[in-house]
């Protein structure tokens, strides 16, 4: 078993409705550190969700217990990731921070945590490379992801080649600097983390991630987000 | 620099030098066929650029992976997770 390292990471997961998938969200991350053995902490960030969600985190914080489980509920008139996020930082004792959905898209696995010892500043999941990929997307949908990617890479070339998958690990301080400093909302806030880091000079690894697709629960993507996505892209091209 | 100001500038730049020779400016005398084929030159560029999209597109979905055995593994896991969660006293 490989030792702890001098790291604690400390996983992010902001939450909205997702009391089907937290358990095992949490149970597949604890499985994960255990092997690697790292140090870890889990904190659950809950919107005020309806579903009975954190009754399910604070069940969890019971048999995990809370030096492994911390639950805190924040409740924001929209939800958006990146209050979650600064919220989540404010508590977070680790290291590393990894920030990833709660909603089982990316299948956890071991190796981004020894990716990290490639000494990266952001390790970050990419289903474009390696063996990366997806599960159970039509060709549509694939045809847009690819699509969007492409014109991504050739207005904002980000040195990075999945920008929009939210499954990363950064150094305590690298997203500390990175969220004084980006604006966006939404996906477009993880795109535009990636472009800042790089303009900054942090280092960026990637490691191939599968991309499930959604297991329990409705998937938050509609038509709207394509609009969205080119207002951020433009956005971006204009201001970074 | 942004990336738009970036663009402009590529594009200020290219088009001048475009201009400067294309447009036939007098004291400049290419040879014809020079100027024949510098004159639709942004055009082709254009048009190239848009093959290469479609074809890089393309070829990226083509070989997009489609990920039989994670989702596989997923699922296993998911059954173990939940055998063990309910053995802890989850109560789903």
């Amino acid at each position: 078993m490989a030792a702890g390292g001098a790291g604690k990471v400390s996983v992010l997961l902001p939450t909205y409705n997702e009391r089907e998938n937290l358990p095992l969200v949490v149970w597949l991350l604890v499985r994960t550190f255990r092997e690697s053995g790292n140090n870890f902490e889990i904190i659950i960030i809950d919107d005020g969700s309806p579903d009975g969600t954190q009754e399910i985190a604070e069940q969890l914080e019971k048999i995990y217990g809370s030096d492994k489980i911390v639950m805190r509920e924040i409740m924001s008139l929209l939800f958006s990731s990146g209050t979650a996020y600064i919220h989540g930082m404010k508590h977070a004792t680790g290291n590393f921070i990894v920030i990833m959905d709660a909603d089982l898209s990316h299948h956890v696995s071991i190796y981004f945590i020894k990716q990290k010892e490639g000494n990266f500043d952001i390790v970050s999941g990419t289903r474009y490379k390696g063996n990366g990929g997806v599960y159970g997307w039509d060709l549509k949908r694939k045809l847009i992801s690819r699509g969007a990617n492409f014109i991504t890479q050739v207005l904002l070339r980000p040195g990075a080649s999945d920008l929009t998958g939210s499954f990363r690990l950064y150094r305590k301080e690298v997203l500390q600097k990175l969220m004084e400093k980006c604006v966006s909302k939404g996906y477009v806030f993880q795109m535009e983390m990636i472009v800042r880091a790089r303009q900054l000079g942090y280092t960026i690894g990637e490691v191939p991630i599968t991309f499930v697709d959604r297991v329990y629960g409705e998937s938050k993507l509609g038509g709207n987000e394509i609009v969205s996505f080119l207002k951020g892209l433009l956005t971006l091209f204009a201001t970074t | 620099m942004t990336k738009l100001a970036q663009w402009l500038w590529g594009l200020a730049l290219l088009g001048s030098a475009w201009a400067a020779l294309a447009l036939e400016p007098p004291g400049l005398h290419l040879p014809a066929p020079f100027r024949q084929a510098l004159l639709p030159l942004p055009l082709y560029l254009l048009v190239a650029f848009g093959c290469y999209s479609l074809a890089t597109v393309g070829y990226r979905l083509a070989t997009f992976n489609d990920c039989e055995e994670a989702a596989a593994e997923l699922q296993e896991h998911i059954r173990v997770a939940r055998a063990e969660l309910r053995q802890r006293g989850l109560r789903f």
